[in-house]
């Protein structure tokens, strides 16, 4: 019978999960506002003007410009906050779950072009 | 057999870039779930953990290369307006998919889906990556990132099969032409 080896047991001092959330949360925020950006420069003459950041591409450099700086905020933000603590991490995955599936299906334009 | 510049540029963005992602995604989701989700009590070896690392880490460059060509090198081409007076619409697919009700689905659902879908895929393996970074070994302590994880790498899998898909069938539509012309190799004359 072989004596335990370190590597091969699971280790009690584990890292808490608070960074893990962060990036999780804020992927699926990012993945919901790209979405949300999308359908506000759909709807509003006057935001799809302001998100043209780039003329050959259009709207889409504003759109997924804003969504990919807003996600990169809210990670760091988030990161910061939660990177030393256990955080609920149910709760933060059902969130976040909720936001990506949303994500999703408001960037198919059937359901968007009902907002 | 010659290739328009705009063309390979597509090949690099479709074949490139994306179809690369999508399968580097099911090797991913392999990959994770013979780690995490068997009844396997190891720990993976710092070896296999370095390897899971840059396979992410290189999964979520091809990701980002795959929509930051589509957005900024392809698109404008196919959303290029025609000059007034342009009697073929060929150069343009998406005027030329607009112009008529048989196609024009394939731009309005398609294209307009797929614009915007497809950028959920970088964000999300970006995520996979950094937790995995981030956590490496440990995380076989953590099930409920790991669960996470996976539905992400799902999800990020999801995004660029529609991206993909529609990409196809749009190039295959109103495909993406024009600029100099690249000489490959000479055919057998008859």
């Amino acid at each position: 019978m072989s004596a335990p080896n370190a590597s091969t047991s699971v280790s009690s001092a584990t890292r808490p999960n608070g960074a893990g959330a962060a990036a999780i949360l804020a992927a699926s925020i990012g993945a919901f506002l790209i979405a949300v950006i999308a359908i506000l420069a759909d709807q509003s003459a006057a935001i799809k003007s302001l998100m043209i950041f780039w003329k050959p591409t259009g709207p889409l450099s504003g759109v997924t410009t804003c969504a990919i700086v807003l996600w990169l905020a809210v990670w760091a933000i988030l990161h910061a906050r939660w990177r030393n603590r256990s955080v609920a991490l149910a709760r933060v995955n059902a969130a976040a779950f909720v936001l990506l599936i949303l994500g999703l299906l408001l960037t198919f334009p059937p359901i968007a072009d009902m907002f | 057999m010659e290739i328009t510049a705009r063309s390979l540029w597509t090949l690099i963005h479709g074949m490139g870039f994306g179809a690369l992602y999508l399968l580097a995604c099911s090797g991913a989701l392999v990959e994770l779930y013979r780690r995490y989700c068997t009844h396997n009590p190891a720990l993976p070896t710092e070896r296999d953990e370095k390897f899971l690392r840059i396979y992410l880490t290189a999964m979520s460059a091809l990701a980002w290369l795959a929509v930051l060509t589509g957005a900024y090198i392809i698109y404008p081409w196919y959303r290029a307006a025609p000059p007034p007076g342009t009697a073929s619409l060929v150069a343009f697919p998406q005027r030329l998919l607009m112009a008529s009700p048989t196609t024009s689905g394939w731009h309005s659902i398609g294209m307009e889906w797929k614009e915007h879908v497809a950028w959920i895929a970088p964000i999300s393996i970006t995520m996979a990556a950094a937790v995995a970074l981030q956590y490496g070994r440990d995380l076989k302590n953590h099930p409920q990132l790991r669960s996470a994880v996976l539905v992400f790498v799902w999800t990020s899998l999801l995004a660029a099969g529609v991206a993909g898909f529609f990409g196809a069938m749009l190039n295959k539509n109103a495909p993406v032409e024009g600029g100099p012309v690249i000489h490959i190799v000479s055919g057998e004359q008859k």
